[in-house]
């Protein structure tokens, strides 16, 4: 039982017992406080110091592998980038010039398609044949802004169905139903190969998926990647690469000229 | 006679700190994605007040041409913040501890008396408590703030994926403001949090590292206020 104690009396032994047993728990609480402190900045500096994988800190690059894993797992066709009226589409800024030929021979141009199966080499009427597809949707840069655009092409889809060169066996008819024949990535690049884009094949067959010859209503501008270009809503901007030369289809990971400047290869949306 | 109360378990005081440096990280990384765009300013009849942010804020920061570096931190501490959040959530429903932290019908008449009491306008002490109602309502808001941070970056992490979210938001340009703007949310509460810390004094703070707190005899331990309180009703 405790003695008496309280204002004007002598402190008993419980009262030093209770101080006591305070300054045990200061005394730890703020040892494992600070060692956690310390062990949170080394952490951190341990992160920031490991060897980067193309400009990114390794463990870092594995998280964001990870993100890319789920973000494939949840990811559906099914669900399309908003529309948006015709009327709010604006052009957007020309944000990067990389592997633009703008004294490119238009008539002597040709989309070269590869895949294990073959190769084709298309004229911009050979991509206009396929059905014309419209959409007016947000061009996200990965830089923070968006822009409204409406954009008019072939769908990469249906490139990929007429062609058949998305499957291993290379026979045309739709690709998304035949999983084990599909290959799991396209790669693009400009004619001079300066930029190039990797995507997983589910994004490059998403059915907003356009190669594009219209902006806005008028034929591109060689700068915004004439004769044909990507637009592709489910990445960000980046990823619409501009003046396309090749498309391959491939089992391996294409390289991306942002990927291996520190960004995200998968950069999906 | 002075007696020590527990007043705050190891996992509130785990989650409580672990916010430091999550927040810390998301709040650095995000500022590094922001500078890629940094539209936002408190503009007046058309001329800017305010620009987030001046350049000597991010020289002294080291905040420019970090786009890449800055999403890869921020993508991967996006995990820990919401496993934190989420965990932290669940304690609270599991151990009771809601019950301190959850507004209440007599939160509001409460906390107008701690703001008269801070004013010094009201002069006589206020009732113990666990958490008074100023601190029920800014704990509790700031737990929707980092539900409202997740939703909002979701919102602009997946905008096709997770299309009706970004909707829901107001699309994907406002979606990007409102994650800006719980952030200066984070910044105040942070500033007032702090402020608040330095004026309950040391006691107070110490029971955040250490989990008991120092009490005087004749005074209601935490859950004898709380159970009167409820009584008072």
């Amino acid at each position: 039982m405790s003695k008496p104690s309280g204002p004007g009396l002598p402190p008993s032994d419980d009262d030093f017992e209770v101080e006591r047993q305070l300054r045990r728990s200061t005394r730890r609480g703020f040892a494992v406080g600070g060692i956690s402190a310390l062990a949170a900045v080394a952490g951190w500096y341990w992160v920031k110091t490991r060897a980067p994988e193309r400009l990114v800190p390794w463990p870092l690059r594995r998280v964001l592998e990870l993100d890319e894993k789920v973000g494939r797992a949840l990811y559906s066709p099914a669900r399309l980038a908003r529309n948006f009226p015709q009327a709010s589409a604006t052009m957007p800024r020309v944000n990067g010039r990389v592997g633009i030929d703008p004294k490119l021979d238009l008539d002597a141009w040709r989309l070269r398609v590869e895949g294990p199966a073959g190769a084709r080499s298309m004229t911009l009427a050979d991509v206009k044949a396929l059905p014309r597809f419209q959409i007016t949707t947000e061009l996200k840069c990965i830089e923070g802004w968006s822009n409204v655009v409406t954009w008019a092409g072939a769908r990469l889809l249906d490139l990929a169905e007429s062609t058949g060169l998305a499957t291993l066996s290379g026979k045309p008819g739709d690709p998304t139903s035949r999983s084990g024949d599909l290959l799991p990535f396209a790669a693009l690049t400009t004619p001079d190969a300066k930029y190039f884009v990797g995507l997983d094949i589910a994004s490059a067959l998403h059915p907003q998926t356009l190669l594009c010859y219209e902006m806005n209503g008028a034929p591109l501008t060689a700068y915004h990647g004439a004769p044909l270009r990507l637009a592709i809503p489910v990445k960000y901007g980046i990823k619409s690469l501009k003046q396309i030369g090749t498309l391959k289809f491939t089992s391996t990971q294409p390289p991306d000229y942002w990927a291996e400047k520190g960004y995200d290869w998968y950069a999906g949306h | 006679m002075p007696r020590l109360e527990r007043k705050h378990s190891p996992a509130t005081r785990f989650f409580h700190w672990a916010n430091v440096p999550i927040l810390a990280v998301m709040i650095w990384s995000g500022l590094l994605i922001y500078w890629a765009n940094d539209v936002y300013a408190i503009r007046f009849r058309g001329t800017v007040v305010f620009h987030f942010f001046p350049d000597w804020f991010y020289k002294t920061f080291s905040l420019g041409r970090h786009l890449g570096e800055g999403m890869a931190w921020h993508f991967a501490f996006m995990w820990l913040f919401a496993l934190n959040g989420v965990l932290y959530v669940l304690y609270t429903l599991i151990s009771g501890e809601w019950r301190y932290l959850v507004p209440n019908r007599r939160t509001f008449a409460e906390a107008f008396q701690v703001v008269l009491h801070d004013l010094g306008i009201r002069k006589t002490p206020l009732p113990r408590r666990k958490f008074n109602g100023a601190q029920r309502l800014a704990y509790t808001g700031v737990i929707a703030m980092g539900l409202g941070s997740l939703l909002t970056g979701l919102a602009i992490y997946k905008p096709v994926q997770l299309g009706w979210l970004t909707r829901l938001l107001g699309g994907y340009e406002a979606a990007r403001l409102e994650h800006f703007i719980l952030t200066l949310g984070y910044v105040a509460f942070f500033l007032i949090h702090i402020a608040q810390v330095i004026r309950a004094g040391w006691n107070n703070f110490r029971a955040m590292v250490i989990g008991v707190e120092l009490a005087v005899d004749g005074e209601p331990t935490y859950e004898q206020a709380e159970r009167a309180g409820i009584a008072a009703k």
